[in-house]
Order: C-alpha cells, then structure tokens, then sequence
C-alpha cells in the first residue's frame, strides 16, 4: 500500500464528488502528494546524515538533531495527507451502502437483470439527503484535520523558515555548539511551497462547504413552491400497476434520480404520458 | 504517485488535443520526464556527499552548499514538469463536463443529441471549437507562461547553465576564503544544456501549437463570413435560420447536426 493505491482508492470517490470535490483532489494528488513523493522526499534524504555540529562529543549530534527535529516534516507532511484524504471514504462507504440498497430494490421490483445491476454501479450518485450529510461531515473532517496540521508544524517550526546554524547545548554536549542543517534554503522553499497548496486546500474546502450549503437551501426552497410533486397525479384515478409505480418511484426518489429514470424508461411507462392517459 | 500516474491522467488528455499537441505531449514525457528519472537523478544523486570544501571547519560545506544551490536543478527541473503538464487538466475538465451534459441530454431522451448509447458519448472524441477552443488556447498559453519562468529562474539562479567545478565560498562559518569543489560537473553541464534545449523546443512547439489555432479560427470566421455574403437578398430565409440553428447546437453538441422539419 503506497501513494498509487490511495489513488486508486480515491479515484473512485471523485465520481460522486462536486466539481470543486475533483479539483481539491486534483490538486491534493498533483501538487502536494506527487510533489512530496517526487521532489521533496529526496531535499529531506539526509537530514540526519548531513547535520552537523562543530564537535567531537559523540552522541551530541544525535541529541542536537532530536531536539531541534522531533518529528521531520516529510513524515508531518505525508500523515497529514493521509488523514486529510481518508475523510472521503466516509462518502465511498455511504455510496456502497446506497448502492447495495438500489441492487436490493431492483431484486424486489423485478428488474435484477445484469445491465440494470450494472448501471447501479456506473451511475452516479446525487449529493441529496443522507449523503448529503456525510458529505459535508467529511469536507468538515478534512477542514479541521488540514487546520490541526497547520498548527502544529506552526508550533513545532515556528516561522517556517529553516535555519543555516541553530545552537544546541542539550547533554551530552559539553557546551553550546553551533549545528549546521543540510540545504536550508530549499527546505524552506519547499514549506512554503506545501503551506500555499495546503492553504489553497483549506479554500477549496471552505468553497465547497458553502456551495452544498446553499444548493441544499436552494433546493428547500424549490421544493417548499412545488408540494405536489411526487405525489399523484392522476386526478383520483388509479389504476393498479400505475399506483405500484408511483410507489416505488416515491421511494426510489430517496435513492437517486437517475436510477428512477432507467426504471421508467424500461418500464415503458412515462410520468407526462400518464397524466394524459389518466384524462 | 509519481510520474507514471501523471502519465495516466495526461493520457486521457492527448485524446482531444491537436496533432502538434499530442509531438508536445511525447517530447514532454520522453525527452524531458523519462531523461529526469533515468538519468539525471543519478548524476545529482550525491551532489551534497560529493561536494568538496578544502576546509575541516565544521558546518562551512553545508552553509557554502546551501549558499551555491539554493534549489537543486533536479528539483526544479521536476516543478517546472509539474506545473508545464498540469495546464492540460483544463481541457480534460472541460471536456468531461461537455460529456457529462451530453449524457444528461442523453437520460432526458433530448432529440438534439442522437447516440446510441453511453459508451459513444464516453468514446466520443470533442472537435476544438467554441468554448472548447478558448481552454485549449489558455491551456497553452499557461503553459507558455509557466515554460518562460521557470527557464528565467533558472538563468537568474545558476547565471548562465554552466556548472563550474570550482566554487570560492566565505560565508560564515567558514575560516576564510575556502576552495568548494562540486561533483561531476561537466556531466551535469551536459545535462543541464539538453534539458534547456529540449525545453526550449517544447516553447516552440507551443507557439507553433498557438498560431496553428489562431489561423484556424481566423480562416473558419472568414469561411462564414464568405458563406452569408453569397447570399445577400435572404432569399432562402429558412436555411439561414437552419444555418443559425445548426451553429448554436454545434457549440453544445459538437459533430452532431440534425436538420429539423421545416
């Protein structure tokens, strides 16, 4: 298990997210984790290896370098990705959940044949009730997780700029000695470089939190101004297999409306057609 | 994720662009990406062991190191992929999200858009007009953008492409004035002026990608303009406004014109 196959675990997300959800995962996967895996990776290589201090005291060097590197920033960087792009397997499982549910419907209602199970899978999943909420938890988990890690590189590296010389004087060094970190100038214009991409993640998450905020409220209010829909239609009229239709229409509207509209398609019957059947 | 992965994605991409697109695409990714990994990497591997200073003072290499190479040409050289590529990710947004309404056209049982099934709309390769026309172009014009500055921040940075093998470094802590000798540096020069030239060529490529569909749109509004002058008493009025029907759907609809009943 390795960068790819968080990609290949991710990839499937990116079909059920908003467009903003596919450009933050773009530019999670190009800007911060192929930049980490491809550039930065090799900047922290000898860390360690090349730290230096102006002193033969052995164990010193070893001391100097833990108290001033408690944690590295590669190992921050890549935990930091990880917890922030798990969030989006909450939505993967609640898809498969709903997904499942859909299989099960289609048994019920007769229509179990290999292609329909088969557009239960490729069809995409709208961002409405319950996985609308998962949804906007798991932008709200990435927001904090990116915010949390932030803070914490802000706290244990504070300024962001790496040092040339830092003075250590911890036991066993016999007195205050000057330790020199290997290529400072470039890990800092690779912390810059990782605090922009992070930060434009946290926009685009905030972006996306108020685009599904209002959508959903937009859609209230649309659904407030038409009460009738959904319901029947048919002027007191109902014949049997009709009324059984619009019932699992109804419940299929919980689902998605794709799914529903397949279901109608191949059933023959059509929703305005009926109303003038009904006449 | 790594270079191979970018491949993949960019892959996807080479499907709508121009044919002076896809030579970009191939130069990028064999001259320039496979050159990176195979080669280069190992030439600036152990540019920090290998680098030399004639001084036992603790911390003067790593400080006149840091002073010489503030960025390593590898890591540079691998941001500049990064950005040049990711341009093309426009045009492989815009076109999914033309496929993406074409296929709810396709769910709604729309008449404007006759395909047989989803798999078409999926295979379907988009023609570079209209709003598509305008991302392309941007896209190049990004990557031109992107191509320039990182070839400027180079020159700035290592002020000319030449690697000297000796450097004169005083910077604190450093005694005096210490002799730092760099590792391999006529091999590095060599790559150093193959990765310029190469970058360079895909310049040219971009221009020349620029003005191929400058011209195209410039000839094709001629061509219309030429077509409603040959008929300037609107004799025919229902064919141009079939002419305008078909014209509006070919910006939603590329390749597909059906003529309605008059």
């Amino acid at each position: 298990m390795n960068w790819a196959g968080l990609y290949t675990v991710l990839s499937g997300v990116n079909r059920h997210s908003t467009a903003i959800g596919r450009i933050w995962l773009s530019v999670i996967f190009i800007f911060r984790i192929m930049v980490l895996v491809v550039a930065a990776e090799s900047v922290w290589g000898d860390e360690k290896s090349a730290f230096t201090c102006n002193t033969q005291q052995p164990g010193c060097n070893s001391v100097c370098y833990d108290h001033f590197f408690p944690i590295s920033h590669i190992r921050l960087w890549a935990l930091q990705l990880i917890l922030v792009t798990t969030p989006a397997l909450l939505v993967a499982m609640h898809v498969a959940y709903q997904q499942h549910q859909e299989k099960k419907l289609l048994v019920l209602t007769g229509h179990a044949d290999p292609k329909h199970m088969e557009e239960v899978k490729k069809h995409k999943m709208r961002i409405a009730g319950s996985l609308w909420w998962t949804y906007v938890c798991s932008v709200v988990f990435r927001l904090l997780f990116e915010a949390v890690f932030m803070y914490i590189f802000y706290m244990l590296y504070p300024g962001y700029q790496m040092m040339r010389l830092v003075k250590c004087e911890a036991y066993p060094c016999p007195n205050t000695v000057d330790c020199f970190i290997s290529r400072p100038t470039e890990k800092t214009i690779f912390t810059v470089f990782m605090l922009v991409t992070s930060s434009i993640c946290i926009i685009l998450n905030m972006a996306e939190l108020v685009y599904l905020v209002v959508r959903a409220c937009a859609r209230r209010g649309q659904h407030h101004s038409n009460p009738s829909s959904g319901k029947s239609s048919f002027y007191g009229h109902k014949h049997s297999s009709e009324y059984k239709q619009n019932e699992i229409n109804q419940l299929l509207t919980e689902q998605d409306g794709s799914l529903k509209d397949m279901l109608r398609r191949n059933s023959g019957l059509q929703e305005k057609g009926d109303r003038c059947s009904a006449c | 994720m790594d270079w191979g992965a970018l491949h993949t994605i960019l892959g996807g991409v080479n499907k709508h662009s121009t044919s002076i697109g896809k030579i970009w695409l191939t130069v990028l990714f064999i001259f320039r990406i496979m050159i990176l990994v195979v080669a280069a990497e190992k030439v600036w591997g152990d540019e920090q062991d290998d680098f030399v200073c004639n001084t036992l003072q603790p911390g003067c290499k790593n400080v006149c190191y840091d002073h010489f190479f503030p960025i390593s040409h590898i890591r540079l050289w691998a941001l500049q992929l990064i950005f040049v590529s990711t341009p093309a990710l426009l045009v492989a947004m815009h076109v999914a999200y033309r496929r993406h309404e074409k296929k709810r056209q396709f769910r709604k049982g729309d008449q404007k858009c006759e395909f047989r099934d989803m798999e078409e709309i999926r295979k379907q390769r988009f023609r570079i007009e209209g709003s598509l026309w305008w991302t392309y172009t941007s896209s190049i014009f990004f990557r031109l953008i992107f191509e320039a500055v990182f070839m400027y921040a180079f020159y700035f940075m290592y002020d000319g492409f030449r690697m000297p093998r000796l450097m004169k470094c005083n910077a604190w802590p450093c005694p005096n004035t210490v002799d730092c000798f760099v590792s391999r540096p006529t091999e590095k020069t060599v790559f150093t002026i193959f990765m310029i030239a190469v970058s360079s060529i895909c310049i040219l490529l971009n221009v020349a990608e620029l003005c191929y569909l400058l011209t195209k749109f410039f000839l094709k509004r001629s061509k219309k303009a030429g077509n409603s002058k040959q008929q300037p008493n609107h004799e025919n009025k229902e064919e141009t406004k079939q002419n305008e029907m078909n014209e509006l759907i070919s910006d939603s609809c590329q390749n597909t014109v059906i003529g309605f009943s008059s």
